[in-house]
């Protein structure tokens, strides 16, 4: 097991820079450019100056092989200095800057980050606990008329998309009812009862559509996996030994259908960080999403390239997880 | 009786005014204003975006501003230099600004004249890559004469010599906080690029990029009794139709910037009645661009698009003058942009003294007219209506422009009525960033112009077109030697017309510039090299609690913010 995460680890630095380096050479090969959103105002000349000093006057390879020094090296040295508070750990030198901004690409991530923790974690944590029984149960009366709703919710969570619910809500729920912002605040520091009841009004919307989109995915996962484990033999010799259905259910059957669904969960994970473009969009609720979108309109190429660099690393570390998860919860499975 | 009534008027008009009520600084408590594009940096001089513009100017001022009239008003500076006060060297070589006197920075140190010339410095550094660096064009160099005064001299006679520290593109900016931002090193003054120290009435108290800002007043700010409100927040991002409806409908946001939106989408939300849209007219005219030149593609990349080879079709005035005639500009008005626009027939629509009139006969579609230039230049129609010359070429025109709502429906409406003159479009539309990318390796870029004819908006700063006319010039068109890059996008070239240019570089009395500009304008208007459309106008919407917006497109819009107010 130890060898196998070893090798799996070792296989994921290869990995992860060819991604980088694909991301960089698709960016480079795109036809946008950063100057493109400035007022047709400013002469050809002074753009081109403006795109020299952005360093994009230098050769490709260049400029790869600096962002990727200042990825592996200049960066960690930053986050292991905020992290430990000691500052001579952080290396001299540039570091990555976005062309939006002028600033650290790094800072703007760290800054961004809360925000798409709070709503696109919150809304993955909530999917899962609301998911999980409405499956088992599903499952259990397969065909009555709760499965048929909950089919009917999860379908409906599956095909409507958060451009079109996101909108919905606010329809309903700000302009009509007049019940929360539409404007997500990002700058609301809760330290008192009634910030903390504005920070769950503000939430509510964004929260409430993303969760409804992750829950009608885990619970047909749910639903299929108990279904395939409740006609197993093992069902049938644990009711026959006298169980309870309570004991058959929750602690046989659940127990060997979570499996799979624990792998599909933790896979899912990575997502949270990328947040979900659409609905930050929608609510202003300012996180990873909507940064990576801003950085793509405005042809921000070290942002774009961090970002999803960032999000790659986040899936390969998660898909190992997710491998090793299987094997601890199946002993059956050995990878050795 | 009328005496009567306008005392009562006048008397009614005191009591309105909130000044009076609230003679003291942030009386009015919190702002909350809405920007669908979120600002990236706080200084303007690295990035050229109008939404950093607008953000900065709440922050950062010049030394003289255009009003909402596109007056110039003088702003830090005691007063507007001319030649008549000897502000202005007679010999236009160079103008001399004086500060205001005790003028603080928010962080409570006097501003000097050493600022005003760092300021130049900054933008003209070789290596720094400044967005503003038209506005300091044929500035030869800046000389501090004492503590207030200041002195820019030009390298060759400049009859307008606003540019340098004049409007929200070129600000004054703190020497001591920037002095360390020089040239390449511009990128690495995060907290100054984040929070500069200005004189504004606000200062920045928290910077989130592409998200919002923090502002509170500025304890130092020259008027005692401003600004009026206490703290502003500038929350971005979005779009620009959920901004308008917090601003109308919910009455969440006090102010929301830039709606572009269909005219019938603004008109239900202000029905919303919490806030109403205002709207002003700049210089931003939509227009259609012939190209003189030939696009097609059989041609070699070195020939293809460039003055080598004339277009076999638009070199004809009567073909360009038929398309021209053939556009019903009130009914595009009407569909694109509402109140937000009017019927453009000319190249500068404003201000008022460079706006010619003698275009005016455009306004009127005439398909007739249209049909018999076509006629007369050789094109009779065919089986399928569409025309074909002698040679049995078909008159089709390749029509781009940018991937946006209105300019596809203003291509189908166009394509419509070019058809009934029996003109074929194939219609294309770019995505923005590809088009007005000036990527040299793209055939998309509008400079390339891969077609016949293409379609954008374009304005110019400030009030005066010397610039923007320019452009026009032989030689300065994109082509392979360039890197594609240049502004005369119809590959334009007429001596008479870059001698009477010439004219007015040298010409310094407003009268005789409104004159030259006027022909200029009319010179390629009548030659159906550019086609007016649209003249474009900015909407904004505010609250109606908000009061003293005067909305500016000569400058930023933020410029009076130190006068908004809350009406009770």
């Amino acid at each position: 097991m130890f060898n196998y995460t070893l090798r799996r680890l070792l296989l994921a630095i290869p990995t992860v820079l060819f991604i980088a380096f694909i991301i960089f050479l698709l960016l480079e090969l795109s036809p946008g450019d950063p100057m493109s959103d400035m007022p047709l105002t400013i002469p050809p000349e002074v753009r081109e100056q403006m795109r020299l000093s952005l360093g994009l006057g230098e050769a490709w390879y260049v400029r790869f092989y600096k962002w990727l020094y200042m990825f592996t090296i200049v960066e960690p040295s930053h986050m292991l200095a905020g992290m430990t508070g000691i500052e001579s750990l952080a290396l001299e030198g540039q570091r990555i800057i976005s062309f939006q901004t002028r600033s650290p690409v790094a800072d703007i991530i760290a800054q961004r980050m809360p925000q798409t923790l709070w709503v696109v974690g919150l809304s993955y944590i909530f999917g899962i606990l609301i998911s999980v029984p409405i499956g088992v149960y599903s499952a259990y009366r397969q065909y009555s008329w709760f499965d048929q709703a909950g089919t009917f919710v999860s379908m409906v969570g599956f095909s409507l998309p958060t451009f079109f619910t996101g909108p919905l809500l606010m329809l309903i729920f700000s302009i009509w009812l007049g019940w929360f912002p539409i404007i997500y605040d990002t700058t609301l520091i809760v330290d008192s009862f009634s910030d903390f009841l504005l920070q769950l009004r503000q939430m509510a919307m964004p929260v409430f559509v993303l969760t409804l989109y992750n829950a009608a995915q885990i619970t047909r996962f749910m639903r299929a996996s108990m279904l395939d484990n409740m006609t197993q033999d093992y069902v049938r010799t644990a009711r026959a030994k006298g169980m309870t259905e309570k004991v058959v259910v929750l602690l046989h059957v659940l127990r060997n259908s979570m499996i799979p669904v624990v792998t599909v969960i933790a896979l899912g994970i990575p997502t949270i960080f990328t947040g979900a473009i659409i609905t930050e969009n929608i609510f202003r609720v300012n996180g990873l999403g909507q940064l990576l979108i801003t950085a793509i309109y405005a042809s921000d190429f070290p942002m774009v390239l961090t970002l999803s660099v960032v999000f790659a690393i986040l899936i390969v570390a998660f898909n190992l997880i997710a491998d090793i998860l299987y094997a601890v919860l199946d002993p059956r499975i050995r990878y050795d | 009786m009328t005496s009567r009534m306008s005392l009562l008027g006048a008397a009614a008009a005191l009591a309105l005014t909130p000044f009076a009520a609230m003679a003291e600084r942030g009386a009015s408590g919190h702002l909350n204003m809405v920007y669908w594009q979120a600002p990236s940096i706080m200084n303007p001089y690295l990035s050229g975006g109008t939404k950093e513009q607008e953000a900065s100017s709440i922050v950062l001022e010049p030394l003289a501003r255009y009003n909402e009239n596109g007056e110039l008003v003088a702003w830090l500076a005691e007063s507007i230099p001319t030649v008549e006060n000897g502000g202005v060297a007679a010999d236009l070589m160079s103008i001399t600004w004086r500060l205001r006197e005790g003028l603080v920075w928010s962080d409570g140190t006097p501003v000097t004249s050493a600022d005003v010339a760092f300021t130049a410095e900054y933008c003209m550094h070789p290596e720094g890559g400044c967005a503003q660096l038209r506005n300091f064009n044929g500035v030869e160099g800046v000389d501090v004469v004492d503590e207030r005064t200041v002195t820019v001299r030009f390298g060759a006679p400049t009859p307008v010599p606003y540019g340098p520290f004049v409007s929200a593109n070129s600000p004054i900016i703190q020497r001591a906080q920037f002095e360390n931002c020089l040239g390449p090193r511009a990128p690495e003054c995060t907290d100054a690029n984040f929070s500069p120290i200005g004189t504004g009435a606000f200062r920045v108290t928290d910077f989130r990029p592409n998200d919002v800002i923090q502002f509170e007043a500025n304890p130092n700010y020259r008027d005692p009794a401003l600004p009026h409100f206490a703290t502003v927040t500038l929350k971005g991002g979005g779009d620009a139709a959920s901004a308008g409806r917090a601003v109308m409908e919910t009455g969440e946001m006090d102010y929301a910037w830039n709606l572009q939106l269909a005219p019938d989408v603004i008109a239900t939300m202000a029905q919303g009645g919490r806030g109403a849209p205002i709207s002003a007219f700049g210089t931003l005219v939509e227009r259609i661009e012939m190209n003189l030149t030939d696009p097609s593609a059989d041609l070699p990349a070195d020939v293809r698009s460039t003055r080598a080879a004339p277009h076999p079709v638009l070199s004809d005035i009567r073909v360009r003058e038929a398309l021209s005639r053939a556009i019903d500009r009130e009914l595009l008005v009407e569909i694109g942009y509402g109140t937000a626009g009017r019927p453009a027939c000319n190249l500068v629509p404003n201000p008022p003294i460079f706006a010619s009139e003698a275009n005016d006969n455009c306004l009127v579609q005439d398909l007739d007219r249209a049909r018999a230039l076509l006629d007369e230049a050789g094109w009779t129609p065919g089986a399928d209506g569409i025309r074909v010359n002698a040679e049995g070429r078909r008159l089709v025109l390749d029509y781009q422009t940018s991937t946006n709502a209105v300019r596809q429906d203003f291509q189908a409406l166009i394509q419509q009525w070019w058809r009934e003159i029996g003109v074929e479009a194939n219609l294309r539309n770019i995505n923005a960033s590809v088009f007005f990318g000036g990527d040299p390796g793209s055939p998309d870029t509008f400079q390339k112009f891969y077609a016949d004819v293409e379609m954008y908006a374009n304005n110019f700063t400030g009030t005066d077109p010397q610039n923007y006319l320019g452009a026009l010039r032989c030689g300065l068109e994109p082509r392979p030697e360039t890197q594609w890059q240049g502004e005369n996008i119809n590959r334009f070239c007429d001596p008479a017309y870059d001698a009477l240019h010439a004219e007015l570089t040298q010409t310094a009395n407003i009268e005789e510039r409104g004159r030259i500009a006027r022909q200029l304008n009319d010179i390629l208007v009548q030659n159906f090299v550019v086609v007016p459309l649209v003249d474009r106008g900015r909407v904004d919407a505010h609250a109606n609690s908000l009061g003293g917006v005067r909305l500016n497109v000569w400058d930023s819009g933020l410029w009076n913010i130190a006068e908004w107010h809350r009406i009770q």
